[in-house]
């Protein structure tokens, strides 16, 4: 059956299976592919989006459990005040290294930001520590974060 | 890789650098569609073994600059998050006096003899290279380009060239301040004589190199826009994933499609003989397919290996005689004359490289050619095993590659592509093949296993004066690279091992390679040191610890002949604060290596629970890597090294079981994460040197350190990585 989904403001209707993860519908039938794929179970965090502003793994969750929940991107978080400011904070720190778990961990980053403006090191840890980055820019994302915060 | 390796071509012949000259990898003249054009033919990319001069020019970089002053870079490294894609054009912009953003890059297409890596003689961008190549020819480069702007400026306002200079861009007459912008000389300087004796300039002289600029490809991998391999979406694209033989070298025996077929979204399964693909209209639905189908599989010869077979041959093999890496004096009989004997074996796993890219590629098949979308670190081998597996001629497999989402050595292989052309073979249209992770970590091809066995003799002060290794384990050049292993050795597999910065009177290295059955192996970033640093480093540390000397200042004494090693020890102790008191159950480690044509030195503090589990608190790392043309790429590279090293050290482990590998995901197979990590501190040592490998260096030696920091903490000396809890853990 079709779904009517709302991602960064726009309506689709979609004709997937219920059970269809939230991340396949978004990649590869809406053709958005900044959100990535890492593992599929919830364990790594590339596939990060927000639902309602919460960050949420978009491989665990199904289009039907989405109702009228507004999703938000990586292609569009840079219109919100906290995904605006981490952005440039992971330019001007430099944080990026290849580049793909980034999606992710800018929006896991940006949903913490725009909760809580002067995260602690713990609540970065809380917060991040479902963001698995292979190229280890542990380092920069937490400075990063910092520097948004102020 | 040093210069015995990197002269392969790909043809089985060697050709050596200084018997080209300059005026053999570069030419200049006019770009189709005006404008000035430098092609560069990177020395090892053409001419025959022993020629003096290569036959025919055949340019691998292009350096073209247009009629509005734009300059454009094609060359032929790829960008894995390593920064090549700013350092290489800061070194044309350096030379040519631009702003690095008049530089814009341009991908290189797959072509073998066009687009050879000077060091690693194939297409490929790997073991810390790019840099290293492209170092001296890519300033010569911008320096003949600039000498021929000045000289077209020089003849039309009728002046001396040596009145002119070159300065953001424009061409100045010193006298009389006129200037000629460089896209109005474009033209013109190409017909200039390309200049003889150019002159690059001294490091004192640079305004870029060295200096911390702005990454070129960050800013589309923070809002979503740039493009992987798994990006690719050619029209009309269907979405495939793979399961392949759980067991290596087992085949499919039977499948049923049925209930996968009912699956909404499910177009086709395809059947393999060692692999099944279930084809759909998105991810999500061939995903559901393959979890509907029932396989059965005939697991073939190695249906009951086990990771211990594979550990006990190695072990044998020890016991027997190697190839001699190297040898200096007589080891045995200083060993059998030596006050205190010190005997040790290690062992090191297999690894995955867990790239967050999963494996994947995309293919359109059709009647007499195939066009493939990839991110890879070696395209033109991509293209070449494709044709094969195609059945079609090289020239007709079109390779888009991509950015790279990791790369660690995974992306050198090309058997994600090839898988990907044989289920293409069967499928109407563009394919995409997605490997779920699970996928990817069963079938990965794998860091080595490796066993070591080490011997060395103490005088009665406790100095060393003979040292003895004899490890065995899998040579991927062998398989990678034939023709470059030879007399039983490799370079690789050495590196680390041998040519150590200490001075040892008597050494004696012994390599036996042994492929183990039933499991694939790979370069693994940090290749062969990320096995020998290990291992060297942990034993002149229990050598240390034999002689009851401070692990510094044993190998301190052994420097004399290494003024760079010693400076990057000195260092990294000062500023770790080595020495000073640490609480009970902590510790600091030291380790110190030369490889990748770079010197560092690392302290590891650790902190051993009751439980034995390991908690990396902090490291600090000197490194003298020549001339750092990034700093803060350097940097970068190197906290993300050492995140890399040690997740191995801690947890990295692949294991076999009836011939299955274990691991299946990142619960399993774990990785480093935020709230593990450590505080890094990097110290670079200012140096006008060569640049030397940067984006493996941290990998190798942070895992000793980590060793040795336990040991230091515990009294327990780990001979078998990655660190074990039930080893480390206290009686209760
Ligand atoms: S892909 Fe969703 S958490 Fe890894
Ligand atoms: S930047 Fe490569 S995985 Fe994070």
């Amino acid at each position: 059956m079709a779904f009517n989904i709302n991602v960064n403001g726009n309506p689709h209707s979609v004709d997937v299976d219920a059970d269809t993860p939230l991340l396949w519908v978004l990649r590869d039938v809406l053709g958005m592919t900044g959100t990535k794929f890492g593992c599929g179970m919830a364990l790594c965090g590339a596939c990060t989006v927000h639902i309602d502003g919460i960050a949420t793994r978009s491989c665990i969750t199904t289009v039907d459990s989405l109702g009228e929940s507004k999703v938000t991107t990586i292609e569009a978080i840079g219109t919100t005040a906290a995904g605006a400011a981490i952005q440039k904070a992971w330019l001007d720190h430099e944080v990026v290294q290849c580049g793909y778990c980034q999606s992710g961990q800018i929006m896991s980053a940006s949903a913490l930001l725009a909760s809580n403006p002067h995260p602690t090191d713990a609540d970065i840890d809380d917060a991040m520590s479902g963001n698995i980055c292979r190229c280890g820019t542990y380092v920069r994302i937490r400075e990063a974060i910092k520097l948004a915060a102020q | 890789m040093r210069n015995d390796r990197i002269a392969y071509r790909g043809t089985g012949s060697y050709v050596s650098e200084k018997s080209l000259s300059r005026r053999s990898f570069l030419q200049a003249g006019a770009a189709i569609g005006g404008g000035f054009m430098l092609s560069l033919s990177l020395p090892f990319a053409n001419g025959e073994a022993g020629a003096t001069e290569p036959q025919g020019f055949a340019p691998n970089a292009f350096v073209r600059i247009d009629a509005n002053g734009q300059i454009f870079l094609t060359m032929p490294y790829v960008e894995m998050g390593q920064g090549t894609y700013t350092a290489v054009p800061m070194l044309i912009a350096e030379e040519l006096e631009v702003s690095l953003d008049q530089v814009r890059l341009e991908h290189a297409p797959p072509n073998e003899k066009l687009y050879a890596n000077p060091l690693l003689g194939v297409q490929a961008t790997g073991n810390s290279n790019a840099m290293r190549g492209a170092w001296k020819q890519m300033r010569e480069a911008g320096a003949t380009a600039r000498m021929m702007l000045v000289a077209a400026a020089a003849k039309e306002w009728g002046v001396d060239p040596n009145a002119c200079r070159a300065q953001d861009g424009e061409v100045i007459h010193t006298d009389s301040g006129r200037r000629l912008k460089y896209g109005a000389l474009a033209a013109s300087a190409a017909n200039m004589p390309v200049p003889q004796d150019i002159t690059l300039k001294s490091p004192a002289d640079f305004t870029l190199i060295g200096t911390p600029v702005k990454r070129l490809d960050t800013p589309a991998k923070v809002n979503g826009t740039a493009v992987y391999g798994i990006d690719a979406r050619p029209p009309g694209v269907k979405f495939a994933t793979v399961a392949q033989s759980p067991v290596f070298g087992g085949r499919l025996k039977s499948v049923d499609d049925t209930a996968a077929m009912a699956v909404k979204g499910v177009r086709q399964v395809v059947r393999l003989n060692d692999a099944v693909a279930v084809v759909a209209d998105h991810m999500g639905a061939a995903k559901k397919g393959m979890e509907a189908l029932q396989i059965e599989w005939d697991d073939g010869p190695h249906a009951s290996l086990s990771t211990e077979d594979i550990a006990g041959e190695l072990e044998k093999a020890t016991l027997g005689p190697g190839a001699v890496a190297q040898n200096i004096g007589d080891a045995d009989k200083a060993i059998a004359g030596a006050a205190t004997k010190v005997e040790a074996t290690y062992q090191l796993p297999f690894l995955a490289h867990a790239t967050m890219e999963p494996m994947n590629c995309t293919v359109d098949f059709r009647k007499d050619e195939c066009e493939i979308w990839i991110g890879n670190q070696a395209i033109a081998r991509v293209q070449a095993m494709a044709a094969e597996a195609a059945g079609l001629p090289v020239e007709k497999v079109i390779v888009h590659n991509h950015l790279i989402g990791g790369g660690f050595g995974r992306r050198l292989e090309a058997d994600g592509a090839v898988r990907a052309v044989e289920i293409a073979k069967q499928v109407e249209g563009p394919v995409k093949v997605v490997w779920t992770r699970e996928e990817d970590i069963q079938h990965d091809m794998y860091r080595p296993y490796w066993f070591d066995r080490l011997s060395a003799g103490l005088d009665e002060t406790g100095k060393p004066v003979a040292w003895k290794n004899r490890f065995a384990g899998s040579s991927i050049v062998a398989r990678w690279a034939p023709p470059v292993f030879k007399d039983g050795l490799d370079s690789d597999s050495t590196e680390g091992a041998i040519k150590l910065v200490y001075d040892l009177p008597n050494f004696h290295v012994e390599y036996v390679r042994v492929e183990p059955p039933g499991i694939p192996t790979a370069f693994w970033r940090s290749v062969g040191p990320s096995h020998n640093v290990f291992v060297t480093e942990s034993f002149i540390d229990e050598l240390a610890a034999a002689a009851k000397q401070d692990a510094v200042a044993y190998r301190r004494a052994l420097l004399d002949k290494s003024p760079r090693a010693r400076a990057v020890l000195d260092l990294a102790a000062e500023k770790a604060g080595w020495g000073q008191p640490l609480p009970a159950g902590s510790g600091r480690g030291v380790s110190l290596q030369f490889v990748f044509g770079s010197y560092m030195a690392q302290v590891a503090e650790v902190e051993v629970a009751k439980d034995g589990s390991v908690r990396l608190r902090r490291v600090v790392c000197a490194m003298d890597c020549g001339t750092a043309i990034n700093p803060d790429t350097v940097q970068a590279q190197i906290q993300s090294g050492i995140i890399f090293g040690a997740t191995a050290a801690l947890h990295g482990e692949i294991t076999l079981k009836n011939g299955r590998v274990e691991q299946t995901n990142f619960d399993t197979y774990q990785m480093l994460r935020i709230n593990e990590a450590p505080a890094i501190e990097v110290h670079i040592v200012k140096s006008s040197e060569p640049p030397g490998g940067m984006g493996e260096t941290g990998t190798s030696a942070i895992v000793p350190a980590i060793a040795n920091a336990i040991f230091a903490a515990t009294g327990k000396r780990l001979h078998k990585m990655p660190a074990d809890p039930n080893i480390l853990k206290q009686p209760t």
